[in-house]
């Protein structure tokens, strides 16, 4: 049905749904993709509407398999392989589901909040090992560097080996008391100088780092502590020591008072410390069984609860009929689709077990409906880059189909090159070989993600350049002789001694011999030793481009018709297209006859005299056609028609189409007066029903779009119109110069294509080939692999991304403002595997 | 044995389209050369006494293109080995991946 040229015919359809079966319903059409839901309550808050408590529901759902999803993220756990699409569940299966998510929640909670405590524990344990360790050394140590200590001369009894003995200190009197702990390493400066300002030498504190990281409870990060031994005299030297630590952060742990102690406690806290290992070991084994067994059904709840999310929210949009108690939904169908819709909406009925079956009821309607065009995966992508620019108004003629042709085409004009054509069209064949790979197809990279999209587009660019490389003979900067070259040296120079003398020599055409005949397919490929190579290839880019651009730009015109004539505005026809054309034509397609016209009437022979096309366009246009000579016979008259038909058809285009309708609503006003008339004085209801319904039929002959005369005559607006009008001629006729000339930048790209690629291989590949050393082959191997890296990386992403800008640019801008106005809005269907997914936005999935 | 895996699987896979790219473009020089194509003039070696000095004319230009020839072949032999080792890294990459996972 025309669809890819215009798209699809849309209707606005009613859906009735009774209330039972509505849920499989929407069910059945989400899992269908075919239409797209109005929402019939816009001024309704979110949290008003009827549905609220199960789309909060839903989230809560949601909140807990995020959670899930971390945990399982958290101890690197697999999602097993998601092929499964499982259908939305009914509202009675909701309950188990929630249920279990309640219950996995929960049991994960526990189970991690014990494990917390536990590894608390077992930090709090391996610390007092440590300290106990260290401080034993401390103790072994003072006794042996008391010299070096003065406060020691006050305890003389230290100077015996091993521990403090509480009797003799009692004899003293005074009570000596230990702290000991751990603290950060990062704060023991700061906690020793503090210790000495407040308590002014009644403490000693010696500490020692310990070797390996710990754990920090806080932070989880691993971090290394000291442990320290306080020993103070007297008990308010205690109670601040005690507050400082306690300042500190320290951990404190008791000190033990005897060597047979101190094993005592060392013996158990090994035997506790082992125990708790293995209660960790098992809560961790247990915590992982849990989430392994959750991770096998956590995608299958992810999907069900987005279906069901997507299905309330639709339920939401639709109205409730509380008289028929049935919900009514409006939604956009295309007119082919209503069979299918149907027989969705009967398979949702039987599923629901409704007595009462649901139907759909087309509805007339005045509002555009959105633009649907079904593409398939080759064709996809160009109306993709067509939609870029604009969507298509509704049954406006779609650019895609032709874009797949032209677009590759002027790129590859741009581009032309046979080694890097072919290069592009492996890469993007192999894309298409494997575009079914499940890994290609879902990595999460923006940019390999957009040129995977574009694959065909890609394949289509490089087939095209190889032709382009073929036409141009350009192969990495250098030509290929296939067919022979159509010039012969020997027959210019037949005295060898004129070669010798000469730098340059020159090959005259006219010499006979000299040129065999043209070279069957493209540019002779002994261009390629010229000197005044780009002074030829200039003059012909140039004017294919000139030509390129003036059939381009006529064929939008052209296609500009099929708009007119669709959409029953035939005066368009004469009063737009016509004048249009005709300026086009008259002027540029002149240009263009000029151009072949030299191109075929003069020859080697009287190239001397054959005149410059630029002057004669410019002096078209300043009437002075006897300056010059002329190129044929008649063509002053010739031109001097032509100018005055472009000339004239301007005026036409500025003000034929305001004053045509003009005429017509004004016109027609006396006629509706008259057909007033005749109403009031035919009192017979048949007479004027007939007449109505005659008006409805016109009326309805006119698709949704135009405004047709019956209903708006009230609003033409003659002044609006013609400013309109005046917009558009102005934008025409000055765009067909600058456009002409914007399609130089066909020439011009090939031309900065052309050089860089004899400046990559003059400068990197030829160094390589002209070693003669017996070494310079392995010289050679590098010298290729930077010359590969270098075309892809300059020669193909970053020309080839130039060029198809420039080809887009031509597409969008110089094509597509002759006959389209992009002004519509896609279709987007209520479809659940259109539906984003927030985990995998989150990269949980 | 030690691992004989030194580079990952995308560094593999670019060493063995360059290798095949090597092979085929390295491999038409040569025979480009060989064929004593004129377009491919300025890759060759010589200089103004090659020419002034020959007996024959071409043969000193002649010889000097056969020699890059050569050269290139050369090359693209030793692209082959190139890309039978990152042929050797790409499977070695699918088998650790395969057994990791």
């Amino acid at each position: 049905m025309c669809s890819l040229l215009r798209g699809e015919e849309m209707c606005l359809a009613q859906l009735f749904l009774q209330s039972g079966s509505a849920y499989d319903c929407i069910s059945e059409l989400g899992e269908l993709g075919l239409v797209e839901f109005r929402d019939l309550n816009p001024s309704v808050n979110a949290f008003q509407r009827k549905y609220v408590n199960e789309i909060k529901k839903c989230e809560e759902m949601e909140r807990i398999l995020g959670y899930l999803l971390r945990e399982i993220k958290k101890a690197d756990i697999s999602l097993p392989e998601r092929d499964v699409n499982p259908v939305a569940p009914l509202p009675k299966h909701v309950m188990t589901i929630m249920e279990q998510l309640q219950r996995l929640e929960v049991e994960l909670g526990e189970v991690t909040r014990n494990k917390e405590k536990l590894q608390k524990n077992l930090l709090e344990l391996t610390e007092y090992t440590h300290m106990l360790r260290i401080t034993r050394n401390f103790v072994q140590r003072t006794a042996e560097r008391e010299p070096l200590q003065v406060q020691y001369e006050e305890f003389p009894f230290l100077e015996k080996d091993t521990v403090m003995d509480y009797s003799s200190m009692q004899r003293l009197g005074a009570k000596l008391g230990f702290i000991s702990g751990l603290i950060h390493r990062v704060k023991i400066e700061a906690f020793e100088r503090m210790l000495w300002r407040v308590c002014k030498g009644y403490t000693i504190l010696s500490y020692a780092e310990i070797d390996e990281y710990l754990e920090d409870p806080d932070t989880g990060e691993p971090t290394k502590s000291v442990v320290f031994l306080i020993s103070y005299w007297g008990d308010q030297i205690g109670q601040k020591v005690k507050k400082i630590c306690d300042c500190y952060h320290c951990h404190l742990y008791p000190y033990p008072s005897s060597n047979e102690e101190r094993n005592d406690v060392v013996e158990g806290l090994r035997t506790r410390i082992q125990d708790l290992h293995t209660v960790l070991h098992r809560t961790e084994d247990y915590l992982r069984q849990v989430l392994i067994k959750a991770s096998e059904s956590v995608y299958t709840w992810v999907v069900q609860v987005k279906k069901m999310k997507a299905i309330y929210y639709i339920l939401n949009l639709c109205s409730f009929d509380v008289t028929n108690k049935c919900l009514i939904a409006e939604v956009w169908c295309p007119i082919n689709d209503i069979p299918m819709l149907r027989r969705a909406l009967e398979e949702g009925s039987r599923k629901s077990g409704a007595t009462v079956p649901s139907f759909v009821n087309r509805i007339p309607t005045t509002d555009t409906p959105p633009t649907l065009i079904r593409t398939n995966k080759f064709t996809s992508g160009f109306q993709n880059i067509v939609d870029a620019y604009g969507v298509g108004t509704y049954r406006e003629v779609n650019p895609a189909p032709f874009t797949i042709i032209t677009f590759p085409f002027l790129f590859a004009v741009m581009f032309g090159d046979l080694g890097h054509g072919i290069i592009m069209a492996v890469f993007a064949f192999w894309m298409v070989l494997y575009e079914n790979d499940r890994k290609l197809k879902n990595t999460r990279n923006e940019i390999w993600n957009t040129f995977f999209e574009g694959r065909y587009i890609i394949l289509m660019m490089g087939l095209f350049s190889i032709y382009t490389g073929l036409i141009y003979n350009d192969c990495f900067s250098k030509s290929l002789n296939i067919f022979g070259s159509g010039w012969s040296v020997k027959a210019m120079y037949k005295d060898i001694n004129d070669i010798r003398e000469n730098r340059v020599l020159m090959l005259d055409p006219n010499v006979t011999g000299v040129f065999r005949g043209p070279y069957p397919l493209g540019i002779d490929p002994i261009w390629n030793l010229a000197t005044n190579r780009l002074t030829f290839l200039n003059s012909y880019k140039m004017k294919m481009s000139v030509i390129l651009g003036v059939i381009h730009m006529s064929f939008g015109v052209v296609l500009s018709t099929y708009n007119h004539l669709y959409f029953r505005k035939k005066y368009n026809l004469y009063l737009v297209f016509l004048p249009e054309l005709l300026f086009l034509l008259c002027l540029f397609g002149y240009l263009v006859f000029m151009i072949f016209y030299k191109w075929l009437f003069f020859s080697a022979k009287n190239s001397r005299q054959a005149p410059s096309i630029l002057i004669h366009f410019i002096n078209m246009f300043l009437m002075q056609g006897d300056a010059v000579q002329p190129l044929y016979p008649g063509q002053t008259g010739l031109q001097v028609f032509l100018v005055v038909i472009a000339v004239f058809s301007v005026p036409v285009l500025l003000l034929g189409k305001p004053i045509y309708l003009y005429w017509l609503h004004n016109g027609s006003h006396h006629l509706r007066m008259y057909r007033g008339y005749e109403r009031v004085r035919r009192n017979s209801e048949e007479e004027v029903y007939l007449m109505r319904a005659h008006d409805m039929e016109e009326g309805n002959s006119h698709s949704d779009l135009s405004s047709s005369g019956e209903h708006h005559t009230e609003e033409f607006d003659f002044a609006d119109e013609f400013l309109h009008q005046a917009i558009h001629t102005i934008e025409f006729c000055l765009g067909c110069i600058s456009n002409t000339a914007s399609y130089l930048r066909l020439w011009a790209l090939s031309l900065a294509h052309a050089q860089l690629s004899e400046v990559l291989w003059a400068m990197v590949m030829r160094i390589g080939l002209r070693m003669d050393t017996t070494l310079g082959v392995f010289f050679l191997v590098p010298v290729f692999g930077l010359f590969a890296v270098l075309t892809v990386s300059i020669l193909l992403v970053m020309e080839g991304l130039s060029a198809f800008l420039h080809a887009l640019r031509l597409h969008w801008v110089e094509f597509q403002n002759k006959f389209y106005s992009g002004t519509g809005v896609k279709f987007s269907p209520f479809s659940f595997s259109l539906l984003p997914s927030s985990f995998e936005n989150d990269g949980l999935l | 044995m030690p691992s004989l895996l030194f580079c990952g699987p995308k560094m593999a896979a670019c060493g063995i389209v360059i290798s095949i790219w090597g092979v085929i473009m390295l491999a038409m020089l040569g025979i480009f050369f060989s064929a004593k194509s004129a377009v491919l003039i300025e890759d060759v070696p010589f200089t103004e006494e090659d020419i002034r000095s020959d007996k024959n004319p071409p043969q000193n230009i002649y010889s000097l293109y056969n020699q890059v020839s050569i050269n290139c072949f050369i090359a693209a032999a030793i692209y082959v080995a190139v890309g039978a080792v990152s042929l050797c890294q790409v499977r070695l990459n699918k088998r650790q991946e395969y057994m990791v996972t």
